[in-house]
């Protein structure tokens, strides 16, 4: 290594010396010494070598986890929140876990067109989302609804989003699962994936230059990771310090794309460390650590007013989707493996609970109310016609909006009987009885 | 329709299937990838595939698909034949600056030196009755702007095998959409073996005199239905599947609309700056001493695509039926 400094021996200067050296590098001043021992810009590299050696392996990013299998705090680790508030985050996972299989099986009665379930991931969604504030802005992808449902998500919000109802925010417009909710910092989940991953990145710059002390929070797959969005994010995040916590869902698959296929790399923990940002794997069926490093990662991300990466790792328990089959691409026992009381997030946290001697049985209500509130979500209406179809597209309509809502009507009106119209709320410009059906 | 030999019950998804097969059976340098595709493909389109030619040709791609069109092209490049599949049309827009500015401008940057004709992208479109805003799109238009490129729809399942193959086999980048609703639902009578059915050409589907009717994919079929209740009425409606959109067949149309003296275009997307334009500004230039009417465009409104309000914002055969009416009064 010493010998090394001897390799900017005269010759190896440009012609003009030192100056032409500090022009290149656009500053007036001189290099020091340590500067022209080291002149390249932008790496860590301290050292020179002298034989070509590639880098690949290293030991790679450890996994954070505080809680046992058998529902024990490691030693030394206490229980960051309060009894009361783990009770209350455990009966969300398990609410979840009600509504998701309810949901899911009304949609194998064609009651719903579709349907995301987010089994075995409660506690990565719960624990990371107890750890955040309120007025931290949510940029998700899609499979968060433990996430929403901790910031207030109620189950008449779930219904009246996957029923398309009227009380949908987003006005029936697109499928189940894209919630949305202003109140509850939840910017809108759209599917084309990792889209929301730069909004965030800007998001917390915007909050930083602005001095707020809140953090952009952007949920994502590892699937969605490989997209081009993604690396921008975080490289801007980066360079441009935002406040943004970026937080991996690592769940195994891609719908049928298992990682193996989706990366080569140590995770997705190992990007942000790439790219210079404070970076953490945990265990995300660990309900303790899910909830000790975001609460860190939000802290870091203030403090140092720059991003942080936690990547969770977990397991899709559930198909992809109501459309997926995922016997077609694994074996069922391993996600029956998953499902066992100390693997999965929820049992885990129900272990460590009994242990405290908490009563947390869900109330049996629960169930009774989700069937209730979807019994009625088959009768209520849906938005009206002309608003559902014609507003929000700009602020205000144009001519062609106008003359095109015109030409519906005109239609409607002509061909009332092909068009079941019942489920829409009438309205002063699409006034179609409600009962009406069509003849056929 | 030629003979091709023998023929088979197929519905789009298995002639899809089918085309694949003979691709690369008759082409060694033909691959298969995309998201998903290795076990067979969310629509199923590639079952089977990875079984008989094995994973290094038919395999998954990380979740990226302007990386999978950059990969596609530069096999494509090196003379490979690369059949790239986008899961959904709706997320081919990563891909976008692949294929408008490397694709289509590849063979006229290097003056003809380098192409990637082997390459060909397929993907899912259209309505599907639940897919709301990002799994019905149809963004034939955007690809349409592109000159350099290639644009088809089939309409069924013969037309989908026989086209396909013809754009696997077309020494020019193609992009090849395929009408989701039609999978399952569309079913012929198709060829079990291998045929090519030209591109660029358009397909009279049905003789008429009064009207030409002009739409591709899923909407030659509301065209058909329509035509029936023009039919009571007493108007006879020539209907033509354009098939392809780029580079489109403009005689077969002014041909027709010579005869007919009237024309209707109609395509799913919105109807702003729509393919229909295009076709409606042409046949303008071309037959406006033939016209006997404004042409008329049943189109989708300009709106994104609304999931419970697809009934009312497709230009279904209830709109087109009211859109002859209108031309032939
Ligand atoms: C741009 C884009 N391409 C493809 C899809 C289709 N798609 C929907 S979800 C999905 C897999 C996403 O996997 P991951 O990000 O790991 O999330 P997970 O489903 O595991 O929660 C794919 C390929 C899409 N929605 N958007
Ligand atoms: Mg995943």
């Amino acid at each position: 290594m010493l010998q090394s400094s001897r390799f900017l021996c005269s010759h190896s200067l440009p012609p003009g010396g030192v100056t032409a050296w500090v022009r290149r590098f656009g500053s007036r001043r001189k290099l020091t010494a340590e500067e022209i021992e080291m002149p390249f810009a932008g790496v860590l590299a301290k050292q020179y070598v002298h034989r070509p050696e590639f880098k690949k392996t290293y030991e790679g990013i450890p996994i954070l986890r505080q809680l046992e299998y058998d529902g024990t705090l490691v030693d030394g680790i206490e229980l960051p929140f309060p009894l009361e508030e783990g009770v209350a985050m455990y009966q969300t996972m398990l609410k979840l876990t009600v509504y998701d299989q309810i949901m899911y099986d009304i949609q194998r009665q064609g009651r719903i067109s579709f349907y995301m379930t987010n089994s075995g991931e409660e506690a990565a969604q719960v624990g990371s989302s107890a750890a955040l504030d309120l007025g931290d802005v949510i940029f998700p992808q899609y499979r968060e609804l433990g996430v929403l449902m901790w910031r207030g998500f109620t189950l008449q919000d779930i219904v009246d989003q996957c029923f398309s109802l009227k009380g949908d925010p987003g006005k029936g417009r697109q499928m189940p699962v894209h919630y949305t909710s202003k109140k509850l910092n939840i910017q809108t989940i759209s599917s084309p994936l990792a889209t929301q991953i730069p909004h965030a990145t800007g998001c917390g710059y915007a909050f930083r230059m602005r001095r707020q002390k809140n953090c952009a929070v952007t949920y994502f797959g590892e699937g969605a990771a490989s997209e081009g969005d993604f690396i921008p994010a975080i490289n801007f995040a980066a360079t441009l310090k935002s406040q943004t916590l970026f937080i991996c869902r690592n769940n195994g698959f891609a719908i049928s794309t298992p990682v193996s296929e989706q990366y080569i790399g140590d995770g997705i923990a190992v990007r942000g460390i790439a790219y210079g940002i404070n970076t953490i794997r945990v265990d995300g069926n660990d309900i303790v650590a899910s909830y000790n490093a975001t609460k860190e990662a939000r802290r870091l991300c203030l403090e140092e007013e720059a991003p942080c990466v936690v990547e969770l790792m977990t397991y899709r328990v559930g198909h992809h989707s109501t459309s997926d089959d995922a016997s077609r691409y694994r074996q069922d026992e391993e996600a029956k493996a998953w499902q066992e009381e100390g693997m999965s997030g929820v049992g885990r946290f129900k272990r460590f609970l009994i242990n405290q001697e908490q009563d947390m049985k869900l109330a049996q209500e629960t169930k009774k109310q989700a069937i209730q509130a979807i019994r009625e979500g088959d009768k209520e209406k849906y938005c009206p016609i002309d608003e559902g179809l014609f507003e929000d597209v700009y602020d205000t309509p144009d001519w062609r909006l106008r003359e095109q809502q015109a030409h519906l009507h005109k239609h409607l009106e002509t061909h009332a009987d092909k068009y079941d119209m019942s489920r829409y709320e009438p309205s002063a410009a699409f006034p179609f009885p409600a009962d009406s059906k069509p003849k056929k | 329709m030629a003979d091709h030999g023998p023929t088979e019950k197929m519905n789009l998804f298995t002639a899809v299937n089918g085309a694949l097969h003979i691709a690369m059976e008759t082409d060694p340098t033909a691959c298969v990838f995309g998201e998903d595709v290795a076990f067979g493909g969310v629509f199923r389109c590639s079952i089977d595939l990875r079984e008989k030619f094995g994973p290094h040709r038919v395999f998954n791609t990380p979740l990226s698909e302007q990386g999978i069109a950059g990969f596609a092209i530069g096999m494509a490049a090196v003379g490979h034949t690369a059949i790239a599949e986008m899961q959904f049309a709706d997320y081919i827009f990563p891909a976008f600056d692949q294929l408008v500015n490397e694709a289509a401008k590849f063979r006229y940057r290097a003056g003809g030196v380098w192409d990637c004709g082997g390459l060909t992208v397929r993907s899912a479109w259209g309505a599907v009755g639940h897919g709301g805003h990002y799994h019905s799109q149809c963004p034939e238009a955007y690809f349409a702007h592109t000159p350099g490129l290639k644009v088809v729809v089939p309409r069924g399942p013969y037309q989908a095998k026989g086209l396909l193959l013809s754009c696997i086999r077309d020494r020019n980048p193609c992009v090849f959409f395929e009408p989701k609703a039609l999978y399952r639902a569309a079913v012929d009578q198709v060829p079990v073996g291998d045929y090519n059915l030209p591109l660029s050409k358009a397909d009279v589907v049905q003789e008429g005199d009064d009207i030409t009717c002009v739409g591709w994919g899923t909407q030659v079929h509301r065209m058909l239905k329509a035509a029936e209740m023009a039919k009571e009425e007493g108007i006879s409606c020539e209907i033509i599947d354009l098939q392809t959109i780029l580079p489109w067949d403009v005689h077969t149309i002014e041909e027709s609309v010579k005869k007919t003296g009237r024309l209707l275009v109609t395509h799913e997307a919105p109807l702003t700056q729509g393919f229909g334009a295009e076709i409606a500004a042409s046949i303008t230039e071309r037959c406006f001493f033939s016209l006997e009417a404004p042409i008329k465009r049943v189109c989708g409104y300009d709106v994104p695509f609304p999931l419970i309000y697809e009934k009312f914002y497709l230009p279904d055969e209830y709109k087109i039926f009211e859109g002859i009416k209108e031309v032939c009064a």
